[in-house]
């Protein structure tokens, strides 16, 4: 039985099944907000879900049984020492590497940390207080912290990717930070413009966890590969049918295999062709290949957005992903065939599968 | 003392309760106590600054009003969702 939590416009959704099959929805959860984000922490069970009310504002709910009662976590709020900023979406719920121990992610572009299993959160203040932050500008989606990458076995150090203010590094558990900006094109800003610009639209991030100073990344408008923890970033767009997307997927059990979902392009966000394909690559980009087979091959015009494409951990590898027509897809053999998870959802934010 | 009426979502972090009396000589106050008398109703109405969220309306006596706005024992303040909120 595999359990998939799924973000949605309208809510959350709790799908079970087996793989292969379609899954059933066996509970609803939110009616009526965004699901922003939904996760279970392996390590003690609890799932978290960022909800956001149209009229009340973000909060992150979470819970022992996703289909029993959510409570609200305190915060993310910020303190009273800064008046001027209120927390407007909460993006991501990342376990950490110490027992208890949380990140979120949040718009504006904050990181915040929770040492109690998710019911209260603290601002880190250090990223906060970035000084380039007054030149940071927002991307389409808002100016948010969106990925947050521990590394396995050290806390002290993380990755983090914020649109449109690039990566940020650091190596004392967020105390001090650097950036990762070595090597990103960001080729919607003028040439001349390039070398000294922090617009940087990260869409999806992920370190490879057996090679740990391997991050992948799904750019606006190119594919990276990052071998020393994401200081510098190389390019591995070639053989794509375009650079541009949201998310990307590393295969946990083999530091060379990731998968993107290609889009045609920023003024034109849907399938090349109307067929929906994830491509695949073996070689840590240096080839891609095209994994079509169960996927709409026609008039398929729908997107994949950063946070609803997640695997299993398994062998062979479960993938699954949402996209904004309210479909779920998933493939039980690492992507050579697919199958409809679900149907007629509502546009999906987000897919974690339970772990 | 005011009185607060809430509908859904609201009034079930009241503990169900339509309408709630609370204390206060403004808006704000009056939600502010009302967050100190219902603690999980914190932060919906009102920010993380004590302000209340761009979507949300609120109404004294039938007249829309703001945080600022005086009220006096047996006001009726209502809060609504506005038509500005929601999602698509």
């Amino acid at each position: 039985m595999t359990e998939l939590l799924v973000g949605t416009k309208k809510g959350l959704f709790v799908l079970r099944g087996e793989p292969g099959e379609a899954f059933d929805a066996v509970h609803r959860a939110f009616p009526g907000d965004v699901v922003e984000y939904a996760v279970r922490d392996a390590r003690s069970g609890r799932y978290f879900a960022s909800v956001t009310s149209g009229f009340y504002g973000p909060r992150i709910f979470f819970a022992d049984d996703p289909a029993g009662e959510w409570r609200q976590a305190e915060g993310p709020a910020f303190p009273d020492d800064i008046p001027d900023a209120t927390v407007a979406r909460i993006w991501v719920v990342e376990p950490a590497e110490e027992p208890r121990a949380l990140y979120a992610g949040a718009a504006p572009a904050t990181l915040w940390r929770s040492e109690d299993d998710g019911e209260t959160w603290e601002l880190n203040r250090a990223l906060w207080a970035a000084p380039t932050r007054p030149e940071w500008n927002p991307g389409a989606g808002g100016l948010m912290v969106h990925t947050i990458c521990p590394w396995p076995g050290d806390p002290d150090r993380l990755a983090v990717g914020i649109s449109a203010a690039g990566v940020w590094l650091t190596d004392d558990r967020g105390e001090t930070w650097r950036t990762g900006y070595a090597g990103l094109d960001p080729k919607y800003v003028p040439e001349e413009a390039r070398a000294n610009t922090h617009a940087l639209c990260i869409h999806k991030m992920e370190r490879a966890p057996l090679r740990p100073e391997r991050l992948f990344m799904q750019f606006h408008g190119g594919v990276y590969r990052s071998d020393d923890g994401g200081a510098s970033w190389a390019d591995i767009e070639a053989g794509l049918p375009s650079g541009f997307g949201f998310p990307i997927v590393v295969d946990p059990a083999d530091p060379d295999s990731a998968y993107v979902i290609p889009l045609v392009a920023d003024v034109d966000r849907v399938p090349p062709d109307g067929r929906l394909r994830v491509f695949e690559t073996r070689d840590a980009g240096t080839t891609w290949a095209a994994r079509g087979d169960g996927l709409p091959q026609d008039n398929a015009y729908l997107v994949v957005l950063r946070q609803a494409f997640d695997d299993d951990g398994g062998s062979p590898l479960g993938l699954y992903f949402g996209a904004t027509s309210g479909d779920v897809f998933g493939s039980a053999d690492g992507g050579a065939t697919w199958f409809t998870a679900a149907s007629r959802l509502a546009p999906v934010t987000s897919v974690r599968v339970s772990r | 003392m005011v009185v607060v009426t809430l509908r859904a979502p609201l009034r079930d972090l009241a503990d169900g309760h339509r309408e709630v009396h609370v204390e206060g000589g403004t808006v704000g106050e009056a939600l502010r106590a009302l967050e100190l008398s219902h603690p999980p109703i914190a932060g919906w109405i009102l920010d993380e600054h004590g302000r209340v969220r761009r979507h949300v309306n609120v109404f004294v006596n039938g007249a829309r009003a703001g945080d600022g706005e005086a009220v006096a024992a047996g006001d009726v303040l209502h809060v609504l969702p506005s038509i500005s909120g929601g999602t698509r």
